[in-house]
């Protein structure tokens, strides 16, 4: 199955097609939807035979190359389309298809009468075949081919609801917003491409990866383009100082958020560090960089999403969190770990965003969470599969979230030191309380909402999707437990995909030597942190709310300033997005467009203008005039005729 | 006397001139027509004459078609005139100067 890949890739393109081309026509929604889900979930079908296939081939066979056609060919620069069947890309592929499966047919229910209903499958098909281009690419083109697609995706669905209002502007400002945004990251990563070629004179990725072991290359180039591209990862990946897409972009419906705004898009770029970890491996002050802004971001987003009252956007800065979190075992090295976690938080995070967008769909599109409360009685299986997320992303053990954000810590002390692992851990505290703020605010206590609500369970098409994902967030870590517990086999997930980051981690610094003391020891604090910080919130939310009131009166600085996102957005306009404004419309426009090239034009029909004016002085219509001119000239014409010979 | 092609030329000359002449002074329409008509014969005779001398038929062949062509010209011509005559109730060609900026 693995010479089958392309089926993966080239099966979505069908369906955006399909439902492109004639979705319009075909109106019928099960039959719109069946085409939409079905070539996702053949899709996965396909990975996961591939995927049995490779994992029964001995270790050094597992990576296959299928190549399709030559793309482009100019001089040394020599792209193909073909696809890479590895340890790495299987995973990635796994979790695309996978979750994108579910979330599909959760969209049937989901936006069941929608007036666009086909348009909204094309686009998660065309979502879902662009990034498999960007995890199956064997290039960096072919990867960018696929970084562009998704950001495109990203774009369409964020204004999918391109006539609603979103906050104080419309979700069309939001998907620009996005689409900019992202752009500023994009071209940190075509210098860093570009720097790859003329370094490494190739852009294909086994070659690139193989010669960054043998070719000595100073350490300064290896770090600009380490840095370049990870400024493309922190415009895809929401990372400071590009993440402030990622809150807009909840603007889109709740199941792009949980796709494409949570489970695979943005983890685009922990992949592509992922891939590229021999070359950030080699710039050992890039990774640091990489791992102060993995913490950085994770810490400062899960401020914010104390205080917020949207739903969404409590989700959505849990995400920037959690994304940090990514990073941050990136920079430390824990490659594995990091893509460890992007699985768990795939599952956990996609079954939180659907939950909502259950609450969501019931409370008739209200969003406000201080506007729900006691939502159990009524949505049973919604309450329970948010519950088990909450329980599995504040890292409660067994759940997933446990086993990989405690390998990120145990990484991050062993590799940085103590700060990295206490931030880390103030973080993990953080996420439990506002997650158990959010479950406790929505599904427990007293009913906030008026009589005109009447909030219901979602239909089966939306909770079997949430049951599954459940259960994937319960079961989802058992596959990498950690040394500790599992013994001398090892850590599974790792040693699957321990011959991708091979090279990098042998340039790494030695992991320092820590006993399996230490190790419990951290876990054990950091479990307790976050019972500790679930209880707190159940008791300030639950049992006295009047503490959470006084709480945020007292430090009204602190609340307004967290309630405001630290004034980031407000920053970003006042230094980048105004001036740029101003400049362009009074120096680019008004004058050099204005004056300049209008001026130009302008002139030059007035030229012709006063021209015409004068010559046109013969036309005064008297036929005789010009049978005049006429014999003047045949006269004329004829002298001169003579006159030569 | 001998006849020599001289003479055709300088009356066929005269007469081009006169024709040239009352086409661009002329304001009646008709005489204006006319003076067209006359243009067109000095230009057959030109070509009788020379067919002569050169004891060639193709000038006289030309001719014929000269003479199609201004008979098919004098029946639009005139219909146009007439049809003037009709709108603006004058052939004056100094009151038909629509064709002007």
């Amino acid at each position: 199955m693995r010479e089958l890949i392309y089926l993966t890739v080239a099966l979505p393109l069908l369906g955006f097609l399909i439902n492109g081309i004639f979705g319009n026509r075909i109106k019928n929604e099960k039959v719109i939807g069946l085409i939409g889900s079905s070539t996702i979930g053949i899709s996965f079908i396909v990975t996961l035979l591939a995927f049995f296939e490779t994992l029964s081939l001995p270790t050094d066979q597992r990576q296959l190359i299928v190549s399709l056609f030559t793309w482009l060919k100019v001089g040394g620069l020599d792209v193909s389309f073909a696809y890479q069947v590895d340890q790495l890309s299987l995973v990635m592929a796994l979790i695309v298809t996978g979750v994108g499966f579910i979330i599909h047919v959760y969209s049937i229910g989901y936006m069941h009468g929608d007036k666009s209903f086909w348009r909204f499958f094309a686009y998660l098909n065309l979502f879902i075949f662009a990034m498999m281009n960007l995890i199956l690419a064997d290039n960096f083109v072919l990867l960018f081919l696929g970084w562009e697609g998704v950001g495109l995706c990203s774009y369409l669905l964020i204004g999918f609801w391109y006539d609603r209002r979103f906050e104080k502007s419309t979700t069309a400002d939001a998907a620009k917003k996005a689409f900019i945004v992202n752009r500023i990251g994009d071209f940190g990563f075509l210098l860093g491409m570009f720097l790859i070629f003329l370094t490494f004179g190739s852009l294909n990725f086994n070659e690139v990866f193989s010669r960054a072991n043998t070719f000595s290359v100073s350490t300064a180039t290896y770090g600009f383009i380490a840095l370049f591209l990870f400024i493309g990862a922190t415009g895809k990946s929401a990372q400071i100082p590009l993440y402030v897409w990622l809150p807009d972009a909840m603007a889109g419906p709740t199941p792009v958020s949980a796709l494409i705004h949570a489970a695979t898009m943005v983890t685009a770029g922990v992949y592509m560090v992922a891939r590229c970890s021999i070359i950030f491996a080699s710039a050992p002050d890039i990774m640091m960089v990489v791992a102060i802004i993995g913490i950085m971001t994770s810490f400062f987003a899960a401020t914010i999403g104390l205080v917020q009252n949207d739903i969404k956007k409590v989700l959505a800065y849990s995400t920037v969190s959690q994304l940090g979190y990514m990073f941050l075992a990136m920079g430390v090295g824990a490659f594995g770990a990091g893509i460890f976690h992007v699985m768990t938080h795939a599952f956990f995070k996609a079954l939180l965003f659907l939950g909502a967008g259950s609450v969501i769909h019931a409370m008739h599109e209200e969003q406000d969470i201080q506007k729900y409360g006691g939502l159990k009685r009524y949505m049973p299986h919604t309450a329970i599969t948010f519950l088990i997320a909450a329980l599995a992303i504040s890292g409660i053990p067994p759940l997933s979230g446990f086993f990989s954000k405690d390998e990120i810590l145990w990484y991050s002390y062993s590799n940085f030191g103590i700060i990295f692992w206490l931030a880390g851990v103030i973080t993990a505290l953080m996420t439990a309380f506002y997650m158990f703020r959010l479950y406790f605010l929505t599904f427990e206590g007293k009913e906030r909402f008026g009589h005109n609500k009447h909030p219901h369970e979602s239909p089966k098409v939306m909770t079997v999707p949430l049951i599954v994902l459940a259960v994937l967030s319960v079961i989802g870590g058992f596959i990498g437990i950690p040394e500790v517990f599992s013994g001398e086999h090892g850590n599974q997930f790792h040693n699957w995909l321990s011959p991708i980051f091979a090279d990098a981690e042998r340039k790494i610094m030695q992991f320092g030597f820590h006993t399996h003391f230490a190790e419990i020891l951290l876990m054990v604090i950091s479990v307790l942190v976050a019972v500790a910080s679930i209880f707190f919130a159940r008791y300030v939310y639950l049992k006295s709310p009047i503490i959470a009131e006084n709480f945020s009166k007292r430090f009204a600085g602190l609340h307004k300033t967290l309630w405001n996102k630290y004034y980031v957005d407000e920053f970003y306009d006042a230094v980048i997005v105004n001036p740029i404004v101003v400049v362009s419309k009074n120096v680019f426009w008004k004058f050099t467009d204005g004056k300049i090239i209008d001026g130009l034009n302008h002139f030059i029909a007035n030229l012709l203008d006063s021209l015409g004016a004068s010559l046109r002085k013969f036309q005064n219509g008297i036929a005789q005039f010009y049978a005049l001119i006429m014999v003047f000239g045949i006269a004329i014409t004829l002298f001169w005729i003579i006159m030569s010979f | 006397m001998n006849i020599t092609i001289e003479y055709y030329m300088i009356l066929s000359a005269f007469m081009f001139v006169v024709g040239i002449a009352g086409v661009l002074t002329r304001r009646n329409a008709i005489i204006v027509f006319m003076c067209i008509e006359l243009m067109l014969n000095s230009a057959n005779l030109t070509l009788v004459a020379f067919s002569s001398y050169l004891g060639s038929s193709v000038g006289q062949l030309f001719v014929f078609f000269v003479m199609t062509v201004a008979a098919a010209e004098a029946a639009v011509g005139l219909a146009i005139i007439i049809a003037i005559f009709r709108n603006k109730l004058t052939v004056n060609i100094d009151d038909i100067n629509i064709l002007k900026w």
